[in-house]
């Protein structure tokens, strides 16, 4: 693959993992936009897992877990990637700046907190953030993120820290290019196995944390709240719209996303439902929306107010019930 | 969401920066539009650091009494709580709540502390005392 006069194309996108892959993908000659990267790989989810604390708080996710985005692209469209972690940060680096000097473009996962160009209010210790390194000018690295509208920069030492920040989920290093990329890929096959993964996913998961349960279940916690510390509850309701809406979900939860995703799709392979599933999946991210906003005013007004947790879980419920739909759709599309 | 829905409510925590956020053109197409912010979102921000900062300054005030060690402020300063700084720096959580007592901590060898000032990327010399308080 001989791409090192190829010029690099920044591109800004919702979510860091689906932009990186979208971006890396489409400067390797398969054109690809970030909603069919997050829908080819089944990225939507929802989990809430009460037991997985994030600063002190349950996790609560919108998609399914960091990396999945990477490994369902391999499986469903037979893109191969090659993964390097490191336990020697000097090793790391090197090669890195080898990498870099071959001309490729390398993604890397790392830290949030440790990027110095992330707003201070943005820098969380959160170890799976990913972004594009596209070149190196003496010891500054030029780096492509995809939740920033332009491409920013990190010297050599910050960004050593952030790619071998430790705790959860540490990036130890890791940095990853393409091996192989198909030169097109077979909408008519992939794109059926992809949505109704995530059809199935959300209906029938088993376990009451994930899925459209998943969802029930945090209603029913938000209800739960009435009886705890007021100031948990109003922390933990700006939680949910942190998950919700901060940092690279493109807005409601990837639900727009998946919503764009549906939409190319339909328009690719000419089929209806799609169309129509994509309509009710952006009314689905506006309910999250309206959700978010019940939340928030909720958590502004005075502390002597109460805050009327039934009506926020309610909502909650309403926007299960309102997601089963969508995904009963998407399973008729084929 | 419409493309002429999507808030740009200039949200002070971007820094001026602005997010990609997907929504539909008066045609219904998708596409992507770059948000200034959303006053709920940067609410829920905000919201989260002041939740670190009340800590951070309440573990302050109880180091300048001696009622802890620098370590516990730190910790705070760097949006980490015990069980990530536990995570990060691969001590016990039991053992980290023994170096928030003043006398314990001021015994720490250097390595150890270095562990700690490692995690948080500040020197062994900050992390044994606090910033000067900022008016």
């Amino acid at each position: 693959m001989s791409v090192a006069s190829k010029k690099f194309i920044h591109k800004h996108a919702g979510h860091c993992e689906s932009g990186v892959m979208s971006t890396m993908l489409s400067h390797h000659g398969l054109a690809m936009s970030e909603p069919m990267a997050f829908g080819l790989s089944s990225a939507l989810s929802f989990a809430y897992l009460p037991f997985v604390k994030l600063a002190g708080m349950p996790l609560i996710a919108y998609r399914s877990i960091p990396k999945a985005i990477i490994k369902g692209l391999q499986k469903n469209i037979g893109v191969k990637m090659k993964i390097e972690t490191f336990s020697n940060q000097q090793k790391g680096q090197e090669r890195l700046d080898v990498l870099l000097e071959e001309g490729k473009i390398v993604g890397a996962q790392t830290s949030v907190f440790w990027l110095p160009y992330l707003p201070e209010e943005m820098r969380f210790h959160f170890n799976g953030h990913n972004l594009l390194v596209y070149g190196k000018e003496a010891s500054t690295y030029k780096i492509s993120d995809p939740v920033f509208e332009h491409v920013v920069e990190a010297s050599e030492q910050e960004f050593l820290k952030a790619r071998f920040a430790r705790g959860v989920m540490a990036p130890k290093g890791a940095i990853y290019y393409p091996t192989f990329v198909p030169e097109n890929i077979d909408y008519a096959s992939v794109v059926p196995k992809a949505v109704k993964a995530v059809a199935k996913r959300m209906l029938k998961t088993p376990v009451p944390i994930a899925g459209l349960k998943g969802m029930r279940y945090l209603a029913k916690n938000i209800r739960n709240l009435e009886s705890k510390d007021r100031r948990y509850a109003r922390l933990f309701l700006g939680h949910i719209v942190r998950m919700q809406e901060e940092i690279g979900t493109g807005g409601a939860g990837f639900r727009y996303i998946y919503a764009s995703f549906l939409q190319e799709s339909g328009k690719i392979l000419d089929n209806e439902t799609l169309l129509e599933a994509s309509e009710m999946m952006t009314a689905v991210g506006d309910s999250w929306r309206e959700f978010a906003l019940l939340i928030a005013k909720s958590i502004r007004s005075k502390k002597s107010e109460t805050v009327d947790f039934d009506a926020i879980a309610k909502k909650l419920e309403s926007i299960a019930d309102e997601e089963a739909l969508v995904y009963q759709k998407m399973l008729t599309a084929f | 969401m419409k493309a002429q829905e999507v808030p740009q409510d200039d949200n002070s925590t971007y820094h001026g920066e602005k997010r990609a956020v997907y929504a539909t053109t008066k045609d219904g197409d998708y596409g992507v539009v770059a948000s200034s912010g959303w006053d709920v979102e940067a609410e829920a921000t905000q919201q989260a650091v002041a939740e670190l900062q009340r800590l951070a300054d309440e573990a302050y005030a109880a180091c300048e009494t001696g009622k802890c060690s620098p370590l516990e402020y730190h910790m705070y300063a760097k949006r980490l709580d015990l069980l990530s700084l536990s995570q990060a720096t691969g001590l016990f959580q039991w053992r980290i709540k023994r170096h928030f007592n003043v006398k314990n901590f001021n015994k720490l060898s250097d390595k150890l502390l270095d562990r700690y000032a490692d995690v948080m990327g500040i020197t062994i010399s900050e992390l044994k005392k606090l910033p000067q308080k900022e008016s």
